[in-house]
């Protein structure tokens, strides 16, 4: 592994020296050969005390963290002596390599392997294989299916947060006074954590008794303002909160992407005639639709992890209208303790969402390149 | 309608729509504050303003006890607000820096010398860096849960912090990389000139100058750590519960008062308030990064 780390002189000048001293690079050889083999023999001690094999071991598995720290260290210590300055230049990138592997690549391959598994926490009988089982049970869960299909819904929807966010970019971008205050406000709803909006507006502003929009809504004429009874109505008021929250972080993208416009090419858009409509029809959205694409796409991978409001307005219900694939699956955890099959559950909804994405990044490239 | 007329007109509209969405952002905030404030009368008869519609009393907040009356006194709810707080703190500060220090030291990396690591160049490094974003939090939080509890880490601080770490590195390098690219290759340069070595051109010349993106980055990751719940609800059970969970855990009991539930989310996005309000030049250079590139 670690002859395929090489690090080349690129944009420095400085030369990256090829020679070091021989004696160095065995004794950094030797270092990490000693960590490894150090590591990999806490690593056996500990797995066959967990096989009960021998009575020798640790009582948990927090020494092989902390083996696997030494191990780095080791590690990049032996870059810098069998590769000096290429070692060091490696080692900016070593640390959060190691952390992404330890933190994501090893769970998600151990995730893979739960998901094969019937296993369930509260039960007596511990993890036992299934094998297939779980892909099996998914493809009968309606309530999965069910939740996939809101996703779509609420995927749709970003379209909707576009539109809006996209109108006050233009008026903040608009000659106005205080646009400093206005930018402030508007941006405000990002910060708040969505756990507490849940409460702010799913439990109390839209509160069927007390709550202002439902007191508002009965002024207005609507005599039984229930936000979350019947299921287009629960699935338009979470998604208004999810909107609520999401809508500054499209609005300052695009912000950024009105203002770096050029000004002269409005301009001639005004000298040729157009009026407001035509100038943003024709100019404006053209221009901004890379920014725009773009926006989209890093809304709609946040959008597929949407959980918070809904687990804690809803619940997912009513009858799981309501329900991301998310929230059902922390249900499916916290209801049933079912670790593999939830585990299965993700798996598929990560497999689902690489190929929507990967997709969908394809077809963006071609909209991207048509029009530039 | 002469041309004036028509300009009054627009300008007119615009102020308004700016107005209506100002209303839409602030009264559920205003709201939540007011609420805190609030008895149980005025709640149901749906009083909105202070001293005009209600008499303000720190109901909400002695529940908490956070009131001036109660603030010197024992009160378990207060310890057990003050213990989430501090451990909210404790996450997202250790986890934004964890992630700033790992994120910038890479993201260096990407921006100034070429990797080739199997078949991985750069482009393709910071692909793998950027693809975590994609991850939901789902896929990791079952086998986390596993693991945790193998290494001990469940319901532990540290545990959290390793986690957003990871949520929030990707983000941290996307901003960072952005940075150092904008420092002239010259200044490293003049620094080895100098006798600097990589790192110590890295520390010394080039760290202080990115600082700008650095406090961008930082407090992207605070924000989003300090109102992550996902993993906080699933992972933590009593020692190492964060703000949100408290919240949540309030919201679904039966019966809690509306002025207690105020008050508490008041206190929970309050920090996030003000961060937004001063430091809203930082956030919205960093969220920025990149866009109309």
């Amino acid at each position: 592994m670690q002859n395929s780390v090489t690090a080349s002189a690129d944009r420095h000048h400085k030369h990256a020296s090829r020679h070091t001293p021989d004696r160095r690079k065995a004794a950094g050889r030797a270092l990490v050969l000693l960590a490894s083999l150090g590591f990999l023999l806490v690593l056996l001690l500990q797995l066959l005390h967990a096989l009960g094999a021998t009575a020798m071991g640790f009582s948990d598995w927090r020494p092989i963290l902390i083996a696997y720290l030494l191990w780095v260290v080791a590690f990049g210590a032996g870059q810098i002596l069998t590769r000096g300055e290429r070692g060091q230049r490696a080692l900016f990138l070593l640390p959060a390599v190691f952390f992404t592997v330890a933190v994501v690549i090893f769970p998600t391959i151990f995730g893979l392997y739960i998901a094969s598994l019937d296993w369930n926490l509260s039960s007596v009988d511990g993890p036992r294989f299934g094998g297939l089982d779980n892909l099996r049970g998914i493809l009968n869960d309606t309530y999965y299916w069910n939740a996939l299909g809101n996703m779509v819904f609420y995927t749709v929807a970003v379209l909707g947060e576009y539109a809006i966010a996209f109108g006050l970019a233009l008026l903040l971008s608009a000659d106005i006074r205080a646009r400093r205050f206005f930018r402030v406000v508007f941006l405000l709803p990002m910060m708040l954590s969505p756990v507490a909006v849940s409460w702010m507006i799913g439990k109390s502003l839209l509160e069927y008794r007390f709550g202002p929009a439902a007191t508002l809504a009965r002024d207005l004429g609507w005599d039984n303002p229930a936000f979350f009874a019947s299921p287009w109505m629960a699935r338009l008021s979470i998604q208004a909160m999810d909107a609520w929250v999401s809508i500054p972080f499209i609005m300052i993208i695009l912000l950024a992407g009105l203002q770096a416009m050029p000004k002269e090419v409005q301009e001639a858009a005004k000298v040729d005639g157009a009026n407001g409509w035509q100038s943003f029809r024709h100019v404006t959205f053209p221009i901004m639709l890379p920014v725009s694409i773009t926006v989209l796409i890093i809304r709609i991978i946040f959008k597929l992890k949407l959980a918070d409001i809904v687990i804690n307005v809803t619940a997912g219900g009513p009858g799981g209208a309501t329900d991301t694939v998310s929230s059902f699956i922390y249900r499916v955890y916290r209801d049933r303790s079912n670790v593999g099959y939830g585990t299965a559950l993700a798996m598929v909804y990560l497999l689902i969402i690489i190929v929507l994405l990967s997709l969908l990044l394809r077809l963006s490239r071609r909209w991207t390149q048509n029009v530039v | 309608m002469g041309p004036r007329a028509k300009r009054m007109l627009s300008r007119m509209l615009i102020y308004a729509a700016l107005l209506f969405w100002t209303f839409i952002c602030l009264f559920p905030i205003y709201w939540t504050v007011t609420t805190s404030f609030k008895s149980a009368v005025d709640v149901t008869q749906g009083h909105l303003i202070p001293w005009v519609d209600f008499q303000p009393d720190w109901k909400g907040w002695r529940s908490l006890g956070l009131s001036p009356d109660t603030l010197f006194g024992t009160s378990t709810a207060r310890s057990e607000f003050v213990n989430r707080f501090v451990n909210s703190i404790i996450t997202s500060v250790g986890a934004s820096l964890l992630a700033l220090t790992l994120g910038s030291l890479a993201a260096y990396g990407l921006s100034r010398f070429r990797y080739k690591f199997a078949w991985m160049r750069n482009d393709d490094i910071l692909f793998f860096f950027m693809s975590q974003l994609i991850l939901p939090p789902v896929v990791l939080a079952l086998p986390f849960l596993v693991l945790y509890k193998a290494l001990a880490l469940l319901d532990t601080r540290f545990g959290l912090i390793l986690l957003y770490t990871l949520t929030v590195l990707p983000i941290v390098i996307w901003i960072m990389r952005d940075q150092f690219n904008a420092i002239p290759i010259e200044l490293d340069e003049a620094a080895f000139v100098d006798g600097l070595s990589t790192w110590g051109a890295f520390l010394r010349i080039i760290l202080p100058l990115a600082f700008p993106g650095m406090m961008a980055a930082f407090i992207i990751s605070l924000v989003l750590c300090w109102n992550e719940y996902f993993f906080a609800a699933l992972l933590t059970s009593t020692d190492a519960k964060t703000l949100p969970v408290m919240v949540a855990s309030q919201t679904g009991s039966q019966g809690i008062n509306w002025w207690s539930m105020a008050a508490l989310s008041t206190a929970a996005i309050a920090p996030l308030v003000l961060l937004g309000i001063f430091l809203e030049r930082y956030i919205v250079s960093g969220l920025t990064t990149g866009a109309g590139k």
